[in-house]
């Protein structure tokens, strides 16, 4: 076993110790096929929630996305992202042409497994907010990639904003019955019926 | 029962492990077996609450296994990660604030790591008041610097209890391997055995119990089960057990059955005290299907050890003068 790979493991036995880590497969099986995940967004430990909670075949394939800007900046943010989670890298600032998507698209083609927030931001608030369009046009372009949606939940409790040292307490990642984009479907309607099959995985309180 | 006494420290553990083991893979087998045939509902919720007890007694003999096995700082630590589970749980449950991450990371990652090594070092005295006295000044001192005067007195006093049963309590049941007890070197982990083993029988036998006697529940609104009777039955059951095991205890047979009954005793109140905190959080099992998190459930089986652990170690303490 390679470094990476070790580093890796341990990191999710320590998201497990603090969160417990609990992936719940409600609408779909957790299986080795290609696939979007999009979840709500409260905290940075989001990601590596999502990533504990699935099966240990399924993380190797499956890529997170990473502001290029901040997860280059130090080696050791580097090495994290490139080496243990193989992020796909965007650049925040748009320049006039080039794609801000390309490099999702790209990870697509190569029949990479994504994760991403919709939200665009962390929010706080309990419900979250309205999605970003990147998901329908990675929908549109990939019509063959399962969309399964994603519920974060208690996140927030562990990590709130601000603050740097995890608490233990435990969450659980609920995935939803895969989404497909219909033929000629608006942009906005499927981006809040995305949105809307994201908040119906929400346990009750 | 004497020549038992007599026998050497390892035929002993050889004797305990084969009774032990066998007893219960007869007891899971039976229940297989039975588990087999078609029944009502009633019978088979019935069932399916005993292979749970029946679940925390293989659970409780594999941990006295470990704790014989891989001694006493290996146990220690063991039970640290068990307080450590359950007061996540608990945590998860009860609704704090932002306010209060700085007194739950204190809880966490220095409260509970210190209490164990207060234990494993053997500083009795300190491992006694620690939590009481100083941690209980000091939480609320951190809450109050979380700068959220919503619910404060509230806030804190959930986590201080969290404290005291999941960390205090439980640290209790590895301080008996410590304890330094007249011609008892070594056997500490036979009286933690004898402990988890009462306990865990105290439980079923007032669960049998109440369904047998069907008596008025002494408090309906938190327990439909619960009767004095009922308690009456489970401590006496594990006074009685506790008795039959004497042979593994530094006691006589009749202060075994005293010890046993107090404390299969107040792990069956810790129960019902648990059953009280589930009503108020609103779930029946702590981390079933119900619940936010999806828990194993793991404070429901260690509540009645963390009752009865403080009683017992200070029971031994008193009998023997220490």
């Amino acid at each position: 076993m390679k470094l990476p790979e070790a580093a890796g493991l341990l990191l999710a036995c320590v998201a497990r110790l603090i969160t417990g880590a609990q992936g719940h497969w409600l609408g779909a099986p957790p299986k080795a096929e290609q696939r979007i995940y999009f979840a709500n967004h409260q905290s940075h430990f989001d990601w590596v929630l999502i990533w504990a909670a699935l099966p240990g075949d399924l993380r190797a394939i499956t890529r997170p996305i990473a502001a290029r800007d901040y997860w280059t900046s130090t080696p050791l943010k580097h090495w994290i992202t490139r080496d243990i989670f193989n992020a796909v890298y965007v650049s925040r600032e748009r320049s006039a042409d080039e794609d801000p998507l390309e490099p999702l698209l790209e990870a697509l083609r190569n029949g990479d497994s994504l994760v991403i927030f919709p939200e665009g931001t962390r929010s706080d608030r309990g419900e979250p907010a309205p999605f970003k369009s990147g998901l329908y046009h990675l929908a549109e372009a990939f019509p063959e990639v399962a969309l399964i949606p994603a519920w974060i939940d208690n996140v927030q409790r562990v990590m709130p904003k601000g603050e740097v040292v995890p608490v233990p307490i435990l969450c659980s990642v609920t995935f939803g019955a895969p989404l497909t984009l219909q033929p000629g479907e608006d942009k906005r309607v499927f981006l809040d019926r995305a949105r809307a099959a994201v908040v119906a995985l929400r346990p009750a309180h | 029962m004497d020549a038992l006494r007599e026998l050497t420290v390892s035929q002993q553990v050889g004797l305990l492990f084969v009774l032990l083991f066998g007893g219960l893979a007869l007891v899971t087998a039976i229940a297989f077996g039975r588990s087999l045939r078609e029944r009502s509902d009633e019978l088979l919720a019935a069932h399916q609450q005993f292979e749970r007890d029946l679940r925390a007694v293989w659970v409780g003999a594999l941990l006295f296994w470990v704790s014989w096995a891989l001694g006493a700082f290996v146990s220690t630590l063991l039970f640290s990660v068990i307080s450590f589970l359950a007061l996540r749980e608990f945590v998860t449950l009860t609704h704090t604030r932002r306010g209060d991450h700085r007194s739950l990371l204190l809880a966490f990652f220095i409260v509970l790591p210190l209490q164990y090594v207060v234990v494993a070092t053997r500083h009795f005295d300190l491992f006694t008041v620690f939590i009481p006295v100083y941690v209980f000044l000091a939480i609320p001192v951190v809450s109050a610097f979380g700068n959220d005067p919503t619910r404060f007195l509230e806030r804190t006093a959930k986590i201080q209890w969290g404290i005291t049963v999941c960390v205090y309590g439980m640290s209790h049941a590895p301080a008996l391997l410590l304890l330094d007890l007249p011609a008892y070197r070594d056997r500490g982990a036979f009286l933690v055995l004898y402990l988890v083993v009462v306990v865990a029988i105290a439980q079923i036998a007032q669960e049998a119990a109440s369904r047998r006697l069907r008596r008025r529940p002494a408090a309906r609104a938190i327990s439909r089960s619960f009767s004095w009777r009922s308690w009456f039955v489970g401590a006496l059951v594990a006074g009685v057990v506790g008795a039959a095991l004497y042979w593994i205890t530094p006691f006589t047979p009749f202060p075994a059955l005293l010890m046993g009954f107090v404390a299969g005793g107040s792990g069956t109140l810790g129960e019902f005290v648990m059953k009280a905190l589930k009503r108020d959080a609103g779930v029946r099992n702590w981390g079933g299907k119900s619940s936010v998190t999806g828990a194993v459930g793991l404070l429901d089986r260690v509540a009645p050890l963390c009752f009865a652990a403080p009683v017992f170690f200070h029971s031994v303490r008193w009998y023997f003068g220490l």
